[in-house]
């Protein structure tokens, strides 16, 4: 067959490619971007038997509707979704962290998440999409990366190219487990903050807002009062940065984050619960938990070789 | 030079320049940032200076706040504060479209309109540092008389390429964005060009700005 493509019936929420990120741009205020949750985008990966840094289609509490048009190609969905694959004469339940196949004219539903936010498509091959500053990722603030920067779009054709012929069993025997306790470490203006609020902030719980995204989450509960300065001079941020608004709400920073603010900043959520936190639903509560340094270090080294014995298991 | 390295969380150093905002420990960070770039230490995937604080954040795959601390501290850097800047003229249009906060600033400031605009363009400006969205600049500092608070509210979306000034400084929305910043005018110049794949951004910190001002039929005719 000349082509190979998925065509878009419906496109989802926030459906984007994203690989790993692009490093050193944050001084021209371009963040990080890349997968949110990035162990289930290196499963996803290493399942298809893909480079470790490859390009997935990545999308968010509702995914897209794709028709498959071409060659006979392998494909996994890793988090916890919903799928169904509509074939000529029945329909099969989607099994995540497993290959399986798409043949011409099969459709591929990515119906919803379950009680989490974020899904991702691998395929044994790849999209014939753009590369802008190093990365592949979508940035829709900045209209950069794949898909001249967009989300997808209703009908629009993904090309798919360098398809696998020879299917490989992997597979992996994975539950995504949810945390309530977001690990902190205290941020540089902490003590902006009474101490009454100091207190409330690691007693009292956190509600997800709807006002969340790629960029951030926005939290609700009890007010963080300030004694200092509302507002600093702007300076740098990372992703897990937790600022405290000049009305007294956090928010949390994520992979899309601006790359300078103005607020104080509280705390930063550890790597290691990073993938956990992206994860949680909106309107989900959560309690953040107070750590040192050297102990976040240690559970990133736990969290990490925990990832990598998942990728070997796929195989 | 940095008075203080913390970290900010488990992945980033937060180097202190200290509290002020002025040219000198603005080149200071800017120095520091060319230099930590230069040095190639392992494991760094992002620096940001900003008025008086440089983050730099790094890979925990590679390496630690321990060791990337000893090694920022241990690095030779030449004193000398060296501006390397570029000059960049920017136009500017200042019609009643475009400058939709110049009916507020006249009351803010206590000043016609003619004056603001005649203070504004006189003075070279200064780039502190990039970013919030892609390329934009943090310029100063702006003359006394134009200080002025933000908008009690900020704009849910302020027009993409409007200059925007609050307190002591002035900015160019590259992209249409939330902002609370006095707009006065709308240049037709792309200061982030998304297609340029090496340089995207027109001002880089530590680049000196001259603003000039062009009719409507400029902006329309000659960039449109």
């Amino acid at each position: 067959m000349a082509e190979n493509y998925f065509e878009v019936l419906r496109p989802g929420i926030n459906t984007t490619f994203q690989d790993n990120g692009r490093k050193n741009y944050y001084h021209i205020g371009i963040p990080f971007s890349g997968a949110m949750d990035n162990r289930n985008f290196v499963i996803a990966n290493a399942i298809s038997n893909n480079k470790k840094n490859s390009p997935v289609i990545e999308f968010a509490l509702q995914g897209p509707k794709l028709r498959y048009k071409g060659d006979k190609v392998y494909f996994n969905v890793t988090g916890d979704v919903n799928f169904q694959i509509l074939r000529k004469n029945k329909i099969d339940e989607g099994v995540c962290y497993q290959n399986l196949v798409l043949e011409n004219n099969d459709c591929l539903d990515l119906i919803s998440t379950n009680k989490s936010v974020y899904g991702y498509l691998s395929i044994n091959a790849s999209f014939k999409i753009d590369f802008y500053l190093d990365s592949y990722s979508v940035n829709t603030k900045a209209e950069i990366g794949a898909n001249n920067g967009k989300i997808l779009q209703k009908n629009q054709i993904i090309k798919i190219e360098n398809i696998t012929k020879k299917y490989s069993l992997n597979k992996l025997d994975y539950i995504n487990s949810k945390i309530e306790n977001i690990r902190v470490i205290k941020g540089p203006h902490f003590d902006y903050f009474s101490k009454t609020a100091k207190e409330l902030f690691f007693k009292e719980k956190f509600r997800i807002t709807k006002l969340t995204d790629r960029m951030g989450i926005r939290l609700d509960g009890p007010k963080i009062e300030n004694i200092k300065y509302t507002n600093i001079k702007s300076e740098g941020l990372v992703k897990g940065t937790i600022q405290i608004t000049a009305d007294g709400d956090p928010i949390v920073m994520l992979s899309d984050h601006g790359t300078i603010g103005g607020y104080p900043k509280i705390g930063v959520v550890i790597s290691a619960d990073y993938d956990k936190l992206v994860q949680i639903p909106p309107g989900s509560k959560i309690k953040f938990k107070e750590i040192n340094l050297k102990d976040a270090e240690t559970i990133y080294k736990l969290y990490e070789m925990e990832t990598q014995n998942l990728i070997s298991k796929t195989k | 030079m940095i008075k203080n390295i913390s970290n900010l969380g488990d992945a980033a150093l937060y180097c202190d320049f200290g509290n002020d905002v002025n040219r000198e420990i603005n080149l200071n960070v800017i120095q520091f940032f060319k230099n930590i770039k230069k040095s190639n230490i392992p494991g760094i995937t992002n620096i940001t200076p900003s008025y008086n604080k440089l983050i730099i954040s790094f890979d925990l795959n590679i390496t630690n706040f321990d060791k990337i601390k000893t090694e920022v501290e241990q690095l030779n850097f030449k004193n000398e504060i060296v501006n390397e800047g570029n000059l960049i003229k920017i136009p500017v249009c200042c019609e009643n479209d475009f400058a939709l906060d110049i009916k507020r600033l006249e009351k803010l400031l206590n000043l016609e309109k003619e004056e603001i605009y005649k203070k504004f363009f006189s003075k070279k400006y200064y780039c502190y540092m990039t970013g919030f969205i892609a390329g934009m600049p943090f310029l100063g500092d702006l003359s006394d008389s134009l200080y002025a608070r933000r908008l009690d509210t900020p704009r849910v979306k302020v027009p993409k390429n409007s200059i925007g000034l609050t307190e002591q400084f002035c900015n160019i929305y590259t992209f249409e964005s939330p902002g609370g910043w006095n707009i006065i005018g709308k240049t037709p110049l792309d200061i982030f060009n998304n297609k340029n794949n090496t340089s995207p951004n027109l001002i880089n910190p530590g680049d000196t700005i001259s603003f000039f001002q062009i009719s409507k039929s400029e902006f329309e005719k000659k960039y449109g």
